[in-house]
Order: C-alpha cells, then structure tokens, then sequence
C-alpha cells in the first residue's frame, strides 16, 4: 500500500467518510471510490453495481466491491435514483485500481435533495481524514 | 536458526486425470457376459459423460502425487487464525468406522438403529453440559448453516411474540459470515464498532438497540481473539428491549470447561465441532454446526428430535413451532460419531485442559513476536492473536508477503486481512495441538521472517521460493475462474 503522499486526490471532487468520491455534473452526480480505497482493497475482482432506476438513499448500500483481500460495502454519498452504471466493470474491474476517478466510475445518479451535498468533504477536508487514520 | 522444517525436493508433476486418459484403458476387467443381449430403449442411449480413462495405478499415483502438493494439519503446524485447525486424532476414524455406524442407511426402522440414536442423543447431552445451555439440535451441517439455524430459532420467537423485529446487531468484530445469515432470515444487520480495546461495550449497543432489533450476534472470543467482557451486560441490555442473544461459538475452543455460556446471557449458540471438537474441515470433511438453546427456544429446534422413553430412543416430528428440517436425515452423522469420540477421549478435565493450552499457547506466540510485528490490541488474549504488518510496511513489505514466506519454512500461513478492523492482520491461532519446541520453530522462523524484511525485503517479495509453485496469479483466478476440467 502507498503513502498518502504518492495517491491522487482531484480537487474538482467531492468525498464521503466510506471513501467513495462524487464529481457533480449537470444533471446527475457521477461516483466511484478513492484513489486510497482502491489501493487498500488492493486488485479488484469484481464490483456488483445497482439497477438503472434503482431509487437509494444517502448512506445506503448500492453495491458491493470485491478484492482478493475482502468484499466491502458501497455507500451512497448522495440520495438519488440511479440513472447509469458502469457497465464496464463487469469485465474489466481492474478499471477501479487503474483509473479510479475515470474509466473506473462506478454510477451515476440523478440527486434528490442538494442540500446533502454539504455533508461531503472537499479535498483537504478528506486528506486530513486520511492522515488521521494512519 | 539452524534447521527449518521446510525443505526442497523432488516433487512430481501431474497431469489431469483428463490429460492422461487413453481410450479403452480401465482399471478392471468385466467378466462375460452370461446373459442375452437386449437393446435398450433409444431414449435411455447417449453419448454418457466424459470420464477418463485410466489403470488403477496411473489412479493411485495421481492421488498419491497431488499429496505430495498438499499440506495438511497431518504435516506441520497449521495455525489459521479462526480456524481451529487442531489435530484430527486417529481414533475418531476408527469409531466412525465401526461398520455398526458406518452401515447405518438413515432409513432404517429405529428399532434397527438404538445404537446410533443413543450415541446422537448423548452427544447433545454432552454439548448442553458443555455451554451450560439447556437443549441441542446436532442437525445443522456446518458453521454457516447453524448460524443461519440460529437466526431462524430467533425469528421463529419473534413471530410467535406476534411481532416480527426487522433489523439484527452485528459488531464489527464477529465473524464474516453472521450479517449474510441474518440476512437470508430477512433481517437487514446494523454494524456496531468495538470499542477501543477491541471489544464491545454497552453503551456502543444501547443507542442501536431498539424495539425495531431482534436482538445481537455476538462472537465469543472474538475475531480479535479478546474475550466480550461486557457479554453479561449486553445480554441484559438487549433482553430489557426484547431482543435474544445469539453467540457464534466458532471460537469456543477457548473457553471449554472455563465459561458457563449459558450465565454469559446468550440465548442460541452454535458450535463447530469440525474445529472444537478435533473431526477434520478444510476439505478433508464436512462439517457439523449443532445449535445450543435455551428452554424457552427449545420448542423451535429443527426436526426431527430424538427422544428418549424408557430405555428407547426414537426420532420425532411432532413440535409445531419447529423452523423445521435444515438437512436431509439427522445432519452429518459420521462428523458427530468423531466428536463423541473425542469427546469420550478427552472427559471434562482434558477438554478444559485443551482449552487451557490453547489459550497458553496463543499468548506465548503474542509475547515472543510482540517486539517485531505490531500488536494492536496488545494484553491478554484468548486461543488467537492478531498483528498487523505496520512495522513492515516501510519496507514495502505486506502481510502477503510474510505468509507466502512462511511457507518457505514449512508452515502453512495463518488467516491473513482478517479481522477487517485490523489493517493488513495477521491472525495466528496455534491451538492446543502443538509443543512448545513447534511453536518456538514456528516463532524463529516469523522472527527470521521479520529480520529479512529489514535486510533483504526481495526475499519476501519472491516468496514462496521453495514450494512446488511459487507466487500464484490470485488475481488472474478471481478474475477470470476456470472451474473446468
């Protein structure tokens, strides 16, 4: 596993304390996991992702992630319906270790309420999490 | 250190039985025909499976040759944290394979098979007396399956409250498999963080415990290899708000003869006798996971139960509020004839005495290793302990590593990244099986082990160098399975 220092972490995002980021577009909120939750859950070997339309809560499991280490939960950083999922993972679920932030999205939701997007931390604000954790 | 028990040598290779089969070969000869020939019915003819074709010998080498390949509890120490990978003794094949038991059919009368009945209904007697708990289904087929039969006691209960609960409390330091099988009951499972020295403490449970909860699963000893000390207030806490204790008692191997489980509050335990009670698991058998209960569960056991009149005993259906059947028959009978057996062998002073060396054995490991691996919950621990790889990370050397090298020595590597709580853990739990001159061997070459990745951390990064494959492509399988042959 990398230090903090050696894993990226774009400013243009949002992150929640499970550490799955969210980038807010037009419509809809793109999400995936952290640069730093991939390398701790080391190779990914398969990611089990929600249905399009698929209505979840903040806070509620929409999948699951699986790594030769464990099978850990995914959290919904905002409430929403699930308007896409990366299909491509299905085959490819390195994409989540290789470009977490990019290829390695995992869905996209059309938000309910904007307000939970307050609940989420900015860069820093995430980056010192992590340094506390370690 | 001077010797170590792993060595190199000549290994065969082998090929699938698939590879070496030539048409027409076999391993017998049938004798003549002495009948006419009939034609038979042309929906009855296909082409029939593909099985090899093989001598009996190219069969026994095959065999004989992948042994070569195994490591086994038979072999060396096998120290999987969790896991309880203690000694199968001998004799409990031998009981097993009295042809009395072992040419038993299930469907025979009871009036046949009194032998058989007898034994079965003395071991629950014998696992009741053992928790202290007040009745024993033997049916349940394994570990997984007996927590899921004690969840199903629970809901049973609750429905016959008249008033069905909808969520179940899971600390984060039970075992793996409790949250999936309160999840085929229907009970979403709300996570509780231990407390900062690893185990549970009333007031983390008292906020989560409401009316809407049908109660907790409790691992004890838990993953962290600690003993729940708050258990009994726990217990009183959640049967204050109406819910039930479930403990998962995979880990009793530590407490036999020790804890009265039963005072400790818990409602439904399950065992496994594959690991506390010495029959062989990890592929070398099935399993059995009965579940203990307290009176006022009784009534929701599984059927059928053996019941005893006089001196007969006979096996019956007739509880209504039964969850039902969990297993074709009466459950893995030929894994409970061993734990008899060992059972019998050992009587109460050698089990509490097992469970003495166990623990013993668990905290000489921790204290001879504490100074090179790091020890997050450091004090008494019970039958396992748990590092982490913290002190090696710097030398970008992972807890991978350290077990893949362990092999190297000729141990077989404890539970790695496990527990979840502990990052990068390494779970050792030695049992009472080995001697103090194993362990020490065991203990030198995890020293060795730490010293390389100090000094020469590629060592670890190759590992295993001496075993017949070396690193395999973890990620490679998972990703893309060939289940195959």
């Amino acid at each position: 596993m990398k230090p903090i220092e050696e894993l990226t972490f774009p400013e243009d995002l949002l992150y929640a304390k499970d550490h799955e980021w969210a980038r807010f577009e037009d419509e809809n909120v793109v999400i995936g996991i952290s640069d730093y939750a991939q390398d701790q859950l080391g190779d990914v070997v398969y990611v089990e992702l929600p249905a399009v339309g698929t209505v979840l809560e903040k806070g509620e499991v929409f999948g699951t992630v699986e790594s030769v280490k464990a099978v850990s939960e995914l959290y919904m950083p905002v409430g929403g319906e699930v308007a896409a999922v990366n299909e491509a993972l299905a085959d490819a679920p390195e994409k989540v270790n290789q470009s977490p932030y990019e290829d390695g999205w995992m869905i996209a939701v059309k938000p309910g309420d904007a307000s939970e997007k307050e609940g989420l931390m900015t860069r820093s604000a995430y980056l010192d999490m992590l340094k506390g954790l370690n | 250190m001077k010797e170590t028990v792993g060595t190199t040598g000549l290994v065969f290779n082998e090929p699938l039985l698939w590879e070496k089969s030539k048409k027409g070969r076999m391993g017998y000869a049938l004798p003549k025909a002495d009948v006419p020939h009939a034609p038979l019915d042309a929906a009855l003819v296909s082409e029939g499976p593909d099985f090899p074709e093989l001598s009996e010998v190219d069969v026994v080498r095959h065999y004989t040759r992948l042994s070569q390949w195994n490591y086994g509890v038979d072999s060396g120490m096998y120290p999987l944290g969790s896991c309880t990978m203690k000694y199968n003794p001998k004799t409990n094949e031998r009981q097993a394979a009295l042809s009395g038991f072992a040419g038993a059919h299930p469907l025979l009368p009871e009036a046949l098979c009194q032998g058989i009945l007898e034994l079965l209904f003395h071991l629950e007697r014998y696992l009741a007396e053992i928790t202290g708990m007040d009745a024993v289904s033997l049916q349940p087929a394994a570990g997984a399956q007996g927590e899921l039969a004690g969840m199903l006691v629970i809901h049973a209960y609750h429905r016959n409250q008249g008033r069905q609960r909808l969520k179940i409390l899971v600390p984060d330091t039970a075992h793996g498999t409790n949250p999936a099988s309160a999840a085929l009951c229907g009970y979403r499972s709300v996570p509780v963080p231990s407390g900062a020295r690893g185990i549970l403490t009333p007031d983390m449970v008292a906020p989560l415990m409401d009316e809407d909860t049908a109660g907790i699963m409790i691992t004890n000893p838990n993953t962290l290899g600690l003993f729940e000390k708050n258990v009994k207030a726990i217990a009183a806490l959640v049967h204050d708000r109406g819910g039930l204790v479930y403990c998962d008692g995979a880990n009793m191997n530590a407490l036999l003869g020790m804890v009265d489980m039963a005072a400790t509050g818990v409602d439904v335990l399950h065992l496994n006798l594959h690991k506390t009670f010495s029959t062989p698991h990890g592929g070398g058998g099935p399993g059995s996971g009965p579940i203990c209960v307290k009176k006022h569960l009784a009534p929701f056991l599984p059927v059928p139960r053996i019941l005893k009149k006089g001196k007969t005993y006979r096996l019956s259906e007739a509880f209504p509020e039964s969850i039902g059947k969990l297993h074709a028959f009466f459950g893995n009978t030929g894994v409970m004839i061993k734990a008899y057996s060992y059972i019998l062998s050992m009587g109460p002073n050698g089990l509490k005495r097992a469970s003495q060396l166990a623990v013993l054995n668990a905290n000489y490991v921790r204290k001879r290793l504490k100074d090179c691996f790091h020890l997050p919950h450091d004090g008494l621990c019970m039958h396992e302990c748990v590092f982490s790889d913290k002190h090696q990370l710097p030398h970008h050397v992972t807890t991978l590593d350290m077990a893949k090298r362990l092999m190297d020595y000729g141990f077989h590597p404890p539970t790695i990244y496990f527990p979840l709580v502990v990052s990068g853990a390494l779970m050792i739990e030695p049992t009472e099986t080995e001697s103090k001159e194993t362990l020490d061997r065991f203990i030198e070459a995890l020293r060795a082990i730490a010293r390389e990745a100090r000094e020469t951390p590629q060592t670890l990064k190759n590992a295993p160098g001496r075993c017949k494959v070396r690193r395999l492509d973890e990620v490679g399988a998972a990703r893309r399975p060939c289940l195959t042959g």
